[in-house]
C-alpha cells in the first residue's frame, strides 16, 4: 500500500516537473541567466578589436561613479519617482472617488480617465507635443492669452523634466484609478449608513473611514508605480530624447544610450546591476512589508 | 440646499477633470483634419481635410507594421497561454518537493523586469538568432510570471470533484487539464488575454532595440520612426499618425470598455 502511495507521488513529481519545464526554461534565458550575465559583464572591460576584454574587478563601477552625467540622472529618476508617484496615487484616488460617486455623465467620465492607459507611451509623446510646442503649443496659447511669454517647456532644463512627469502622470492615473474604485465598490455600505447617524460629514467619512480602509490598495499601486518611475522613459525617445544637456535624462534611457549608442556594454552592464539592487528593495517590500497582511489562497 | 450646490460643484469638477484628461486625444483628432496652420491658430472655420492621413499613408509602410504588430501580439499570446497554462497548472494542482521554493524563483522575475534586462536578452537573442525577427521581440515576455501567478490562482478555484469525475472518466493529466481546468478558467483567460494585447501593442523599447527593418517593426517603432524630427513632418501629420496607430487599441477598447476595465481589475487584484 505505502509502495503505491510512494508511486502515485513520484508520477506527481515527474508531472509537476514536466509540466514547469517550458516555463522555467524560457524564464532562465532571458531573466536568470541574463542576470547573471549582467553580473559578469560589469566586471570586464569593453573588448575593443586590438584589445579584447578583460577582468577589472569593480572598475567599470568607479568609472561610473565618477562619471557626471550619471549622477545627473539618478537625481533626475529621483525627482521622476519623486513627482510622479504621489501626484498619480493623489489624482487616481480622487478620480476613483468621483467615478464611484454618483454624478451625473458617469460612464463617459470613467471612460475618459481610463483611456490613456490603452495608448501607447510613443503615441502619448505625441499627443502631448502639442501642448508643448512653444509659441503654438497649447500652453503657450493659453499662457499667451493672459500676457505670459512664451516658453519653450521641452526646450530648457528647468521645465523639460517636469514635463515628461506630466505624461506619466496623465497615463498612469487612470489605471491606478480603477485599483481604488474595486476597493470602494467593496466597502459594505452599512459603514455609510453608522457615519451619517453618527453625524459625520462626508470629508470626516472620506478620510477616516475609506482612506484606512484603501491602505492595501495603496500600497499595491506604491509598488507599481515606483517599477513605472523605472521603466516608463519611452516618451524619452519622442519629446526630449533626455535633453537638453540631460536635464530630463532617466536611468533606463541612460542604459539604453550606453548599450546601444554608445556601445559601452559594461558600462550599461553596471548600471542595469544597480537598478535591480533597488527593484529588490522594491520586491522585498512587497514580500515581506505587503503580503504579510493580505493572505493568498 | 448648500450640499447640493456642493454636490453640483463636484459634479463639474469631476467632468473638467474627465475632458482635461481626454483633450490630448481630441487635439490631435481636430489637428488630423485639419491643415497644421489652421489646427495651430484654432481656425473654428478652417476646412477639414484627409490630407494629413494621405502624407502618412505615403510616407511608411503602416500596413506592414501593422501586421507585424498583430503577428505579435498574436505570438506572445499563444506563447503565454500554452507556458503559464502548464506552469500555473503544475504550481496549483501537482505536489512535490521544492515546489514552493521554485514558485517564489519565478515570482523573482515580477521585479527582473525584461525591460531593464535589455543588455544582456539582446546578447541572448543574438547568440539565438533572434535578432530581428519577431519570435525575438515576443521571447523574453512569453514564461510570464504574472501569467503563471494568475493562472495559478485561477486553477486552485476549480473544484476537486470536477477534476476527481474526469479521472474517474478515463482523463489523463493533460486530458483534465484540458477538459476541465482550461474551460473553467476561462473568464481569467480573457482578462489575462485583453491586459496582455494592450501592452505588447504598445510596447516599444524592446523592439525598438531589436528589429532593424520595416519586415519586422511594430507599429509603435513605426510610429517614432515616422515622426522623427529629420523627416520634417509637421504636428497635424504626427496626429494623424498617431491617431491612425492607436485607432485600432482605441476602437477596441470603447467596444469592450466595461470588460477591459474589469480585465485590469482581475489581473492587478488576484
Amino acid at each position: 500500500m505505502s509502495d503505491a502511495v510512494a508511486l502515485a507521488r513520484r508520477r506527481q513529481a515527474v508531472h509537476g516537473w514536466l509540466l514547469l519545464t517550458p516555463a522555467l526554461v524560457m524564464l532562465t534565458t532571458f531573466a536568470f541567466y541574463p542576470t547573471v550575465a549582467t553580473v559578469w559583464t560589469s566586471l570586464f572591460s569593453r573588448g575593443t578589436r586590438r584589445r579584447p576584454s578583460e577582468f577589472v574587478g569593480l572598475e567599470n563601477f568607479e568609472r561610473l561613479f565618477a562619471d557626471p552625467t550619471f549622477w545627473q540622472v539618478v537625481q533626475n529618476n529621483l525627482i521622476y519617482a519623486g513627482v510622479t508617484i504621489p501626484a498619480s496615487i493623489v489624482i487616481a484616488l480622487v478620480m476613483a472617488l468621483w467615478a464611484n460617486a454618483r454624478l451625473p455623465a458617469q460612464s463617459f467620465i470613467r471612460g475618459a480617465y481610463f483611456t490613456p492607459t490603452v495608448l501607447p507611451m510613443i503615441a502619448a509623446g505625441n499627443l502631448w507635443l502639442f501642448f508643448y510646442t512653444p509659441g503654438f503649443g497649447i500652453f503657450d496659447q493659453i499662457g499667451g492669452f493672459f500676457g505670459a511669454p512664451s516658453v519653450n517647456w521641452l526646450g530648457q532644463p528647468e521645465t523639460a523634466l517636469l514635463a515628461i512627469c506630466l505624461v506619466t502622470i496623465w497615463k498612469e492615473a487612470g489605471f491606478f484609478m480603477i485599483f481604488y474604485l474595486a476597493a470602494l465598490q467593496t466597502i459594505p455600505p452599512d459603514l455609510k449608513e453608522a457615519a451619517d447617524i453618527e453625524g459625520a460629514s462626508r470629508w470626516d467619512y472620506t478620510w477616516r473611514v475609506v482612506l484606512p480602509l484603501l491602505m492595501p490598495t495603496t500600497l499595491f499601486i506604491l509598488v507599481n508605480a515606483m517599477i513605472n518611475a523605472v521603466k516608463l522613459i519611452d516618451h524619452l525617445f519622442i519629446l526630449t530624447k533626455g535633453g537638453p544637456s540631460d536635464a530630463s535624462k532617466l536611468i533606463l534611457y541612460y542604459i539604453w544610450e550606453n548599450a546601444f549608442a554608445f556601445f559601452d556594454a559594461p558600462a550599461a552592464a553596471a548600471m542595469t546591476l544597480l537598478v535591480l539592487g533597488v527593484l529588490a528593495l522594491v520586491a522585498a517590500l512587497q514580500f515581506f512589508v505587503i503580503d504579510r497582511r493580505t493572505h493568498y489562497r | 440646499m448648500s450640499t447640493s450646490i456642493l454636490h453640483r460643484f463636484e459634479a463639474a469638477l469631476a467632468l473638467l477633470l474627465a475632458v482635461m484628461w481626454i483633450s490630448p486625444l481630441l487635439f490631435a483628432l481636430w489637428a488630423a483634419f485639419h491643415a497644421a496652420t489652421d489646427a495651430m491658430n484654432f481656425n473654428l472655420s478652417a476646412a477639414w481635410t484627409l490630407e494629413n492621413f494621405r502624407t502618412v499613408w505615403a510616407g511608411a509602410p503602416w500596413l506592414q507594421y501593422a501586421f507585424n504588430t498583430v503577428l505579435l501580439v498574436t505570438s506572445v499570446l499563444i506563447g503565454q497561454f500554452i507556458l503559464t497554462t502548464l506552469a500555473g497548472f503544475a504550481f496549483a494542482q501537482t505536489q512535490f518537493r521544492g515546489r514552493d521554493t521554485l514558485f517564489i524563483l519565478v515570482l523573482m522575475q515580477l521585479f527582473i523586469l525584461p525591460e531593464v534586462l535589455i543588455v544582456e536578452n539582446y546578447a541572448v537573442a543574438a547568440q539565438l538568432g533572434l535578432l530581428d525577427s519577431i519570435l525575438g521581440i515576443g521571447a523574453p515576455y512569453m514564461a510570464s510570471a504574472f501569467g503563471i501567478f494568475l493562472m495559478r490562482q485561477a486553477f486552485k478555484s476549480v473544484p476537486k470533484e470536477l477534476d476527481e469525475a474526469a479521472r474517474v472518466e478515463g482523463c489523463g493529466l493533460l486530458g483534465v487539464l484540458w477538459r476541465v481546468y482550461v474551460p473553467a478558467a476561462r473568464p481569467t483567460y480573457l482578462a489575462y488575454a485583453l491586459v496582455s494585447v494592450s501592452t505588447h501593442w504598445n510596447n516599444f523599447l524592446w523592439p525598438l532595440i531589436v528589429t532593424n527593418t520595416v519586415d519586422t517593426r511594430p507599429l509603435t517603432v513605426g510610429l517614432s520612426i515616422f515622426g522623427a524630427p529629420e523627416n520634417g513632418v509637421d504636428i497635424s501629420v504626427i496626429s494623424a499618425a498617431t491617431i491612425l496607430s492607436i485607432a485600432p487599441l482605441v476602437v477596441l477598447f470603447l467596444v469592450f470598455q466595461r470588460k477591459f476595465v474589469q480585465a485590469f481589475l482581475t489581473a492587478g487584484i488576484k
